[in-house]
């Protein structure tokens, strides 16, 4: 689906000496099959900015247009009662995942958690069933799924267990759209890794639209292909990730930091060396050193003739090509 | 959708106004004062005499109406029952008709005394977390219960027990909000149905709620027990409460306010 903001603007507690601008005059457009990740200091406004695209905050003005239908009818500012927007279908095609989303969990058994979504859609029972299983699975709780995990109470899971289930209670609505708010968060190594796959296998092979919140900028790297930068309330960058990554300078002046390899090319790059600074990956950014070492070596070999004079040289070069090997 | 986010009570709002300056041993003691004497109003004078009180107080606190206000919202349904029930289930002078339902007039005005009672005894006590931070809250509270420790009253575990209570009405709020939303992006719907349906519709929000909650208390337990919290005996504190010419000058008005009130209640000529 695609998503739009023209001219967001969202204060809470309007009227108090507390009123605060959480999202100052946003406009934005997210097309349909993106993935686009959301960066910002604490308080920036983008928990506020994402429960605007399913409705469930109403801007306090300005317009959200999902698939191009205005959510709160022509004049948003306005309380007019006109023609409304069915925001339970909304909801259901763009599927929020809150922080923390285990604390919601409430039902007996996962799979009845998990149906949650489904029963309110107000599906026929085989359906659920059908819908449930899948979810379980994408979230890969399936293989010992429906009967393993499935009749045992939420509580007693593991908290990255819980949040799987969480996902899996969003997933079984089938949005076409997924806004996740600081999905990692709170999670070890292996469950993040697992979650990111998954995440990255909704989008690719499922075609999902991606929306990320994030702190974490490795996770955006890995998942996508565009990052938005909040600033109070407002929009201070939006690109592809890899230029606005390849700019940690600024990054830092907002208390933000770009991904390790991308601290490693310019830490590199500072001391001389000829390599490329908008690589996000370790992968590429191995790849990236050798090829450079190599062009060193070749080089080095072919001045040696010349210089070989000059051994202090040589050994530094080798200590550099060292510590980077390991 | 933020409604949970409104309420007032709880809140403390930091400032340098007279009534955040008076001794949270004085404040109490008005609050209490004011609790008696606004059950025995009975005229309009009565009542006169009390709003102008509240007024004073709210004045001189330079706590922003607007959020006074807006923490009553949430109670204007219960206030509005309030003032029906009474306007037609008082016998009396019939003042209209509506089906087999009568209004009188002693109705009315017993509802509108209700709901005054009801709207002043709620600014009243959100003035008094407004104005008071809770730790002085606790230390007042503390104060006046220390006298009855002698029969048994464990002072100092009662009021750590209402300051915790009333620091984790806003948080429990917050968590009330987000987990309603949560719960609405997965289809739920808490506004429409029948009132089965509707009460039905809450458990999705309170079992989380409790369980955060729970979960909350634990943490707290644990966070105190790591810093060697232990009961109140021969705990010393910080700060140590201070009472002056100002405490001396409300106490002194309230005391007026509560002769006069209490007064009208005999007064002949009400
Ligand atoms: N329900 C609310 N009521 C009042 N103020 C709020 C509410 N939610 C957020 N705020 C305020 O709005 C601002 C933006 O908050 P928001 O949660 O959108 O930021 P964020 O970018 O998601 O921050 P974080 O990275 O900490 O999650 C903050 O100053 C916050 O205190
Ligand atoms: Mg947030």
């Amino acid at each position: 689906m695609s998503i739009e903001t023209r001219d967001l603007t969202h204060v809470y507690m309007s009227g108090t000496p507390r009123a605060i601008a959480a999202v100052d005059g946003i406009s934005l457009r997210i097309e349909d099959g993106e993935a686009v990740g959301i960066v910002g200091p604490t308080g920036s406004g983008k928990s506020t900015l994402v429960q605007h695209f399913n409705g469930l905050l109403r801007p306090t003005s300005g317009h959200v247009l999902v698939d191009d239908t205005d959510l709160w009818g022509a004049g948003a500012a306005g309380r007019g009662r006109g023609r409304r927007v069915d925001l339970r279908g909304v909801r259901r095609k763009v599927g929020l995942i809150f922080q923390f989303p285990e604390h919601q969990l409430f039902e007996e058994t996962v799979l009845a958690d998990v149906s949650f979504g489904p029963r309110n859609l107000g599906l026929p029972a085989a359906e659920i069933k059908d819908r449930v299983a899948e979810a379980l699975r994408i979230v890969g709780l399936g293989a010992d799924g429906a009967e393993g995990i499935g009749r045992r109470s939420p509580f007693g899971l593991s908290g990255g267990q819980m949040r799987r289930v969480a996902i899996a209670g969003v997933l079984a609505m089938r949005p076409s759209t997924l806004v996740l708010d600081e999905p990692t968060a709170g999670l070890d190594p292996r469950g993040r890794a697992g979650l990111l796959d998954t995440l990255a296998d909704l989008h690719h092979k499922l075609g999902l639209t991606l929306v990320v919140v994030s702190h974490n900028m490795e996770d955006l790297a890995f998942l996508v292909d565009r990052v938005i930068v909040l600033d109070k309330g407002k929009i201070v960058g939006d690109g592809p990730t890899r230029e606005v990554f390849s700019r940690p300078d600024r990054l830092r002046s907002l208390g933000l930091d770009a991904p390790p390899v991308v601290g490693l090319m310019h830490a590199l790059a500072a001391r001389g060396a000829k390599v490329r600074t908008d690589l996000l990956y370790p992968e590429e950014a191995v790849a990236e050193i050798m090829r450079w070492l190599g062009t060193r070596a070749k080089g080095r070999r072919g001045r040696r003739p010349s210089g070989g004079a000059r051994g202090k040289d040589g050994a530094g070069e080798g200590g550099d090509g060292a510590s980077v090997h390991v | 959708m933020s409604m949970f986010r409104d309420i007032t009570i709880g809140q403390y709002l930091s400032g340098s106004s007279v009534v955040h300056r008076l001794d949270p041993r004085t404040k109490i003691t008005i609050v209490g004062v004011f609790m008696v004497v606004l059950f025995t109003a009975a005229s309009a004078t009565a009542y006169g005499v009390l709003i102008a009180f509240t007024a004073l107080a709210v004045a001189l606190a330079h706590v922003p109406t607007g959020m006074l206000f807006r923490g009553l919202r949430p109670i204007l349904f219960l206030l509005l029952l309030t003032f029906v029930l009474q306007l037609f289930l008082t016998r009396g002078r019939v003042l209209f008709e509506l089906g087999p339902l009568v209004a009188t007039w002693e109705g009315l005005r017993l509802g509108v005394f209700m709901v005054l009672r009801l709207l002043l005894l709620l600014v009243v006590a959100s003035l008094l977390t407004l104005t008071t931070s809770p730790v002085s809250l606790t230390d007042g509270l503390e104060a006046i219960l220390a006298p009855f420790g002698v029969v048994g009253v464990p002072a100092h575990e009662l009021a750590m027990m209402m300051t915790i209570a009333l620091r984790f009405i806003p948080t429990l709020m917050e968590e009330a909000d987000k987990i309603m939303k949560a719960q609405m992006a997965r289809g739920a719907d808490f506004e429409t149905g029948n009132p089965l349906r509707r009460v039905r519709s809450l458990v999705p929000l309170l079992v989380p709620l409790f369980v955060s909650a729970f979960r909350r208390a634990d943490e707290l337990a644990t966070a105190m027990e790591s810093r060697c919290y232990r009961g109140g005996t021969k705990r010393t504190r910080l700060n140590r409460l201070k009472a002056g010419a100002l405490d001396a000058l409300a106490a002194a008005a309230t005391a007026v306010m509560a002769l006069v009130v209490i007064g009208l209640r005999w007064w002949p000529f009400r």
